[in-house]
């Protein structure tokens, strides 16, 4: 097909813009993970690193010689696992049973969740709770009142509607009871739709850090997020330096170290959450 | 209830002698049938009651002078006290002029440009050259917080950081951003751009690909430049995208990135930086002010609701699907 002049330009301009956009978006991860891996000497000699001369991985050495933050990751793996898992199966189990259109109560109980959408009664009732629970410095803080979100609920609700109900039918007939259905043909049915919702709660442990900052008192239970946030904000290593045989590189190579080691699991997930794109904007674009 | 209706209950006994007593034994029977759906509810169900209920009870506290010692049970009621202390105290002008100067900012800068975005996305003819770029621009939005501010520290900082080391060796002089007053609100929302802009053309290019792309052929074939098509056909077909959107943005004007201003946050800046979040913690939670913090938290909470309320009944008038 022939293109016009105009269109040959619109393509040209629309093709650079979009370059400028990506290169913005990825410089300064880029020039982190570059930084990370440089020299300290070359990095305190240069003002502007694009390319290092010579690679090192001193930063990490120093990183991951200490125990503290090598276990703020395993706190952080740990809520992202476990707490994963509990979300997924408290989500998933309520969302099925609400899907039961004969189920009693559940028009009540779908309202009480649109509620709990809608208004929040704030930080600190939420607070209190948790104190009065005794789960203040305990790492249950940061996954129990963060288990299901009523998004959740009910995006697998519509999910579970959309499964043809002669399935269940003819697994009743059968003599399979809610439960086993639930587990042996509902569940494994919908594994790629739980995995997405599997990944967006396990970044968003991974990710977690006010609750943990106002929850955890004690600092060899910080998750990454608090401890990068005294790295690289408060510029406090004193958590670091307490453990390290070897003298620190400089505190800016160190700092981007610390951030491409939190975020590396990320990265690693991003390819398996890319599939799911479009059902995360769902889940992210309307948090009440 | 209209008269001609006969009373509530009147009329299964009407028909069936003890309906009473068959409507519950119907009930039982309905319960023990599902006994087992029960069973699967039951941990989401204490889930929500307990975290998501037993605070709003807590609310309560906001009426009292509560004190952790003599518990919920034992503080004076106040009445409305702590409202209005909080009314009269000139922080709430400022939590208030904060909140909405950087949702403003945030609407006028910050919302245009994924539509734009994902306009200029519509268009790339190479598919692999979209799909690289969409997945570039889509990678910050999981990304936490504490790591976008680090970067934001990385390259803005006044003493190591890779603008102001670049300006040195240029010859000009070290300026500071992250502590100045007049740039703190636009910081924000330059992270929230290149944090979320991308994610945030999801929504558009769904509604984009539902497109016939005979309307475009159509359209060519009369002599339509890109641009033109670009304005004739896309931007209505992801209208309706925009107006709920917009909708509902503004429906969420009370809420700012809590974790986001938190982090940003420094003494030099307090007089901007403080929102209703960042107020309630630090009067609530480092103060140990409960009753008078809560009051606070409710207040956001309480004209948040409404404003949603209202986004999505407009959102509804207009035909289109709202949130709930």
């Amino acid at each position: 097909m022939r293109s016009s002049v105009g269109d040959r330009i619109f393509n040209v301009a629309n093709w650079l813009i979009l370059g400028i956009v990506a290169i913005l978006t990825i410089f300064p991860i880029y020039y982190v993970v570059v930084v990370s891996f440089t020299d300290p000497a070359e990095y305190i000699r240069k003002s502007f690193i694009l390319f290092p001369e010579k690679w090192s991985l001193a930063s990490y050495r120093y990183l991951l010689s200490t125990d503290a933050f090598a276990r703020s990751l395993g706190v952080s793996a740990f809520l992202a696992v476990v707490g994963t898992i509990c979300s997924l199966v408290v989500t998933a189990s309520l969302a099925y049973a609400l899907s039961r259109k004969r189920l009693r109560g559940r028009n009540v109980i779908l309202l009480l969740i649109l509620v709990t959408i809608l208004f929040n009664p704030g930080m600190i009732p939420q607070y209190m709770l948790v104190r009065q629970l005794h789960l203040i410095n305990s790492l249950w803080s940061l996954i129990l009142p963060a288990l299901a979100s009523g998004w959740n609920v009910i995006l697998m609700k519509n999910f579970f509607d959309s499964i043809p109900a002669e399935l269940e039918e003819s697994a009743a007939i059968d003599g399979s009871n809610d439960l086993s259905t639930f587990f042996r043909i509902i569940l494994p049915l919908s594994l790629p739709s739980l995995a997405a919702f599997g990944l967006f709660y396990a970044v968003g442990y991974w990710n977690q850090f006010f609750n943990a900052l106002i929850y955890l008192n004690d600092a060899a239970k910080w998750p990454i997020q608090v401890m990068l946030q005294n790295m690289l904000l408060n510029a406090d290593n004193t958590e670091l330096q307490a453990d390290a045989f070897m003298a620190p590189p400089p505190a800016e190579t160190l700092k981007m170290a610390a951030v491409v080691a939190a975020t590396v699991p990320i990265l690693c997930v991003y390819p398996f959450l890319q599939k799911h794109f479009a059902k995360g904007a769902m889940v992210g674009s309307v948090k009440g | 209830m209209p008269a001609h209706e006969p009373r509530a209950g009147a009329v299964p006994r009407a028909w069936s002698p003890g309906g009473e007593t068959s409507r519950l034994r119907r009930l039982a029977l309905d319960l023990k049938r599902d006994r087992y759906l029960y069973v699967l509810a039951l941990p989401g169900l204490v889930f929500f009651l307990l975290f998501k209920f037993v605070p709003m009870w807590g609310i309560v506290i906001s009426f009292q002078n509560y004190s952790p010692f003599a518990g919920i049970g034992g503080s004076p009621w106040v009445g409305l006290d702590n409202f209005r202390r909080f009314f009269e105290n000139p922080d709430f002008m400022m939590l208030f002029r904060n909140t909405m100067g950087i949702n403003l900012l945030s609407l006028v800068c910050f919302f245009p440009l994924p539509i734009v975005l994902s306009l200029l996305l519509n268009e790339v003819r190479s598919l692999f050259y979209k799909r690289a770029v969409q997945t570039i621009v889509y990678m910050p939005h999981f990304l936490s917080w504490v790591i976008i501010s680090g970067l934001t520290f990385i390259i803005f900082a006044k003493g190591d950081g890779l603008v102001n080391n670049m300006l040195e060796a240029a010859g000009a002089g070290r300026v500071d951003v992250l502590t100045n007053p007049n740039l703190f609100w636009i910081m924000l929302t330059i992270q929230s751009i290149w944090k979320e802009c991308g994610w945030g053309t999801i929504l558009f290019l769904a509604a984009m690909a539902s497109i016939d792309p005979q309307v475009y052929e159509a359209a060519r074939i009369d002599g339509a430049s890109r641009l033109r098509q670009m304005r004739h056909i896309t931007l209505p077909a992801i209208r309706s995208v925009i107006v709920v959107l917009l909708i509902l943005r503004l429906g969420h004007m009370m809420d700012v990135g809590f974790e986001q201003v938190f982090l940003m946050y420094n003494g030099a800046v307090s007089e901007v930086a403080e929102v209703f979040d960042t107020y309630v913690y630090r009067v609530g939670i480092q103060q140990g002010q409960f009753s008078y913090s809560t009051a606070a938290g409710l207040f956001k909470s309480v004209v948040g609701l409404v404003l949603v309320v209202i986004a999505n009944r407009i959102a509804k008038k207009m035909g289109e699907e709202g949130i709930y």
